[in-house]
């Protein structure tokens, strides 16, 4: 017998040769695969942009420029008594120390022999910033003895010409800014070179309080910086033993019941509330009903606890439930009471897991920006606030917040400010990284397997 | 005596009730501890629970209804009594005293402390859960009656079907939703458009394609997008992906001149909102049996054919639920619009294709609780009364969506075991 082929009835394959559909479709395996790569490509690219652009603009929000002057203070104008009371000088506001500014700029191009063409007195002392005036008042309300003497001061020179150190601003810019003229910046590299200007790193950026529209130069994040430490505290205090305590009944004791089910319902949808519902809610009842004082921290911090609570029940639940059955079983085999096999023996091994959600929840809050805008926290402060005072209690006075700070900054005109808020951000973002990075190493180190 | 002095003195009254009770109750047994039925912590914690507990709970109770008789008619007959601190302090003493003898009177070795104790914590426990029923009751409320006075002031069928926005603190404001609604529905759509796809073929590509190096380093960064506060995604709209667009698309193309737009916006939510779609799928694909996979790989199927033709399908009801999840989270997110999609209300009246236009500035439901609610606020002014209605849609609308979302993860899930 010899097998007889029919020829045409079908085309002929072979596991060598591919075939045209075999070919399609390892061609969309392929195409797929791209899809795939691309699209994860997308979200790294988009986290590097996100990134480069933050630390392009605000990295040289940590550099500021200032210029040292030899400044004369006259006892004449500053204390006309001359006996140096401090009641007394404090008369002399700070329009009365910024003549002596003027004539110190023009001494010290003087002393240097700098001569710019073009360049009027008045328009070189305006390259010193606003808030020089005011330094240099608390410097001598400090130290009275400094009246009648010539001091060198670092003070710092105004947005612009701190622009044109850090490349925002360059002449071309100047020759149509009103606020900058491309003299002041020949003046400016004339005192570089002399020693005078120089760029330093910016503590005052993380202390100082925030300045007006006018002066971005002496913007700072102190205030907002202890308004978040402040609703920190507050969250803390409270979020963790009533979240603890909410996740261990639901998690142990509650009997299934119409309660507990509301109860579970409710946590799991207030944890997609959007946040600026719990600003209303700050408003309508910490606010406007119990009559708490707006922009305070212990106000933000009750709201911040309230919208943080879920999203710490919710990882500590899931903490306890890892805790396997047989430590239970253990524990109330030798006599321990339900209560005493879950606070001496669950709670302490399910803690690293619910310090971690704890953490977590503690950084969404610190980055939480919406409900503070509802409660005042926008409101422009320059007050460190105290921690406890009589009038206004615990955490009361008004304060700012990091996020908040930064969308008031985004709000001003001065373009300075762009790199204010950035640089905030990049302040932010740091404290975030760090309890991140604190909440990853408490898994890694703790975090036992069952 | 001031308040916060009689509740540090209520939290030492209690500290002394633990050690009295507990050296009472050993030495009614003379130093004995086996002859107690509870340890002797346990008497203690019980006088200290009995003291402390019922007086903090009369403060707590007494303070609320002061304040709420105070604003309205409902607890009328308590506002005699919330103006008198004293009467207060006078009967939670009581309280705390009677707790304290109540708590060494029981220190006697026959009584089971232990059991006594444990219901006290068991009460703090309780009442620790209660807190988030606490919080929904207080948002409702607190919008809810805002709204009505809002309502009282505003027609509610102008409100929902007023096809203008233009609030004026003089008077005469039109304050109708659906401007602001279409520009919230249309931001969240452009997110979505962005984020569904990129975040689910991430996601099946980290599970199904990528080797475990690439994964390691690629699956972090993307959660790292997810642990951003949106105050940073708001400023990198504004900076940069604002003028970005303006000048390269929108220019060009004669669109509009505006940084902020409904593209940008769009855009940056849809950043925002990849690795919450991602994260999601992730878990709802790896829930797709393995056997499944293998079944199908078995039948000569290629692995992206695997993918859409088996896993997809399966893990549908779960990535149906994601997408409605993301989109309640592109509803409700506040600083990216704020900062990204301008505060121009959609305006019907210019005709559709303005109202089109992905970079024309739009505003949305959440901008405007910020604006109305922010500055200096009126709170007998519809204009400013507004923003709780406002909320309260947004409310309704994102917790109709979540639980939607649940609703559809339940029913239709696939159960394999």
């Amino acid at each position: 017998m010899t097998d007889t082929v029919t020829p045409g009835a079908r085309t002929k394959t072979s596991l060598l040769a591919t075939d045209a559909k075999t070919k399609k479709r390892n061609a969309a395996e392929a195409r797929f695969r791209v899809y795939g790569l691309t699209a994860t490509l997308l979200a790294i690219v988009a986290l590097v942009v996100l990134m480069a652009s933050i630390l392009g603009n605000g990295l040289s929000a940590f550099k500021q420029t200032y210029v040292t002057l030899s400044i004369e203070l006259p006892e004449a104008k500053l204390d006309k008594s001359g006996t140096r009371d401090i009641e007394v000088m404090k008369k002399v506001t700070t329009l009365g120390y910024t003549p002596l500014l003027k004539d110190a700029m023009e001494r010290t191009m003087a002393g240097h022999d700098i001569a710019i063409e073009g360049l009027s007195a008045k328009e070189a002392a305006e390259m010193i910033s606003k808030e020089a005036a005011a330094t240099l008042r608390d410097q001598v309300l400090a130290n009275p003895d400094l009246v009648g003497q010539t001091i060198d001061l670092r003070v710092l020179v105004n947005g612009r010409i701190d622009g044109y150190f850090k490349g925002r601003v360059d002449r071309e810019i100047a020759a149509l800014d009103q606020n900058v003229s491309p003299e002041q910046l020949d003046l400016a590299d004339a005192l570089r070179d002399a020693g005078l200007m120089e760029t330093v790193f910016n503590w005052a950026f993380l202390t100082a309080p925030d300045a007006s529209d006018q002066r971005p130069e002496a913007a700072g994040l102190g205030v907002a910086i202890l308004g978040s430490i402040y609703m920190m505290i507050v969250v803390l205090v409270l979020a963790l033993p009533i979240g603890v305590a909410a996740a261990i009944y639901l998690e142990e004791f509650a009997p299934k019941n119409r309660w507990t089910d509301l109860i579970e319902v409710n946590i799991s949808n207030l944890a997609a509330v959007p946040s600026i519902v719990f600003g209303i809610l700050g408003l309508a009842i910490f606010i406007n009903f119990v009559g708490l004082r707006a922009s305070a921290p212990i106000v933000g911090g009750l709201v911040l606890t309230l919208m943080t609570l879920p999203r710490i029940i919710i990882p500590a639940r899931a903490a306890l439930k890892a805790v396997p059955p047989s430590i239970r079983d253990a524990a109330l085999g030798v006599g321990a009471s339900k209560m005493q096999s879950v606070f001496h023996h669950v709670l302490p091994l399910a803690a690293p897991g619910i310090l971690t959600g704890l953490i977590i929840g503690l950084s969404q809050a610190l980055g939480e920006t919406a409900p503070l805008l509802l409660i005042g926290m926008v409101a422009f402060v320059r007050e460190y606030p105290a921690a406890w005072s009589p009038e206004n209690g615990l955490f009361g006075e008004p304060s700012t917040a990091l996020p908040v700070q930064v969308y008031n900054w985004t709000q001003r005109a001065d373009p300075a400010f762009v790199e204010r808020a950035s640089g905030a951000i990049i302040v932010l973002l740091v404290f975030l990284l760090v309890m991140n990075a604190a909440a990853v190493i408490l898994r890694r180190r703790f975090e036992r397997r069952w | 005596m001031t308040l916060p002095l009689f509740v540090l003195l209520l939290l030492v009254v209690a500290a002394s009730a633990y050690v009295a009770a507990r050296a009472r109750a050993t030495a009614s047994v003379g130093g004995d501890r086996r002859k107690l039925t509870s340890l002797p912590n346990s008497y203690g914690l019980n006088a200290a629970f009995a003291a402390a507990i019922p007086a903090l709970g009369l403060i707590v109770v007494w303070l609320l209804l002061g304040r709420v008789s105070t604003q309205t008619e409902i607890f009328a007959f308590f506002r005699p009594l919330a103006e008198r601190p004293q009467l207060l302090i006078a009967i939670s003493a009581l309280l705390a005293v009677g707790g304290f003898a109540y708590g060494i009177a029981r220190a006697t070795p026959g009584f089971r402390a232990r059991i006594a104790a444990e219901r006290w914590i068991l009460v703090l426990l309780i009442s620790a859960a209660s807190v988030a029923i606490l919080t929904t009751l207080g948002i409702i409320l607190s919008m809810l009656f805002e709204t009505a006075n809002f309502f009282g002031k505003y027609s509610w069928t102008e409100f929902f079907f007023g096809l203008t926005w233009s609030p004026d603190f003089r008077g005469n404001s039109q304050l109708g939703l659906l401007p602001l609604l279409w520009g919230t529905l249309y931001i969240s759509l452009v997110a979505l458009l962005v984020s569904v796809p990129v975040g689910l073929l991430a996601a099946i590509y980290m599970s199904e394609y990528a080797n475990p190096r690439f994964r390691s380093f690629a699956k972090p960064a993307i959660e790292v997008l997810a642990g951003i506060p949106t105050i940073v995604y708001g400023l990198f709209a504004l900076i940069t992906v604002g003028p970005v667009l303006r000048d390269w698309f929108a220019i060009p193309m004669g669109l509009g001149e505006s940084g902020s737009s409904v593209m940008t916006a769009g855009l940056v939510m849809g950043v925002m909102l990849i690795p919450f779609v991602s994260s999601l799928s992730d878990d709802i694909i790896n829930s797709v049996p393995q056997s499944l996979r293998d079944g199908s790989l078995g039948l000569g199927a290629t692995p992206s054919e695997t993918i859409r033709r088996v896993v997809l399908p399966a893990a549908l009801p779960g990535i149906v639920g994601a997408v409605l999840l993301a989109a309640s989270r592109a509803i409700g997110e506040t600083m990216i619009v704020v900062l990204g999609a301008g505060a121009a209300a959609a305006q019907f009246k210019e005709g559709i294709g303005e109202v089109v236009n992905p970079f024309q500035a739009m505003t949305t439901i959440t901008v405007k609780i910020v604006s109305q609610l922010t500055g200096d606020t009126d709170f007998a002014a519809p204009e400013t009364l507004v923003a709780f209605a406002l909320g309260l849609t947004l409310f309704v609308f994102t917790l109709g969506l979540n639980v939607l979302a649940l609703y559809i993860v339940r029913k239709y899930r696939e159960q394999y075991e």
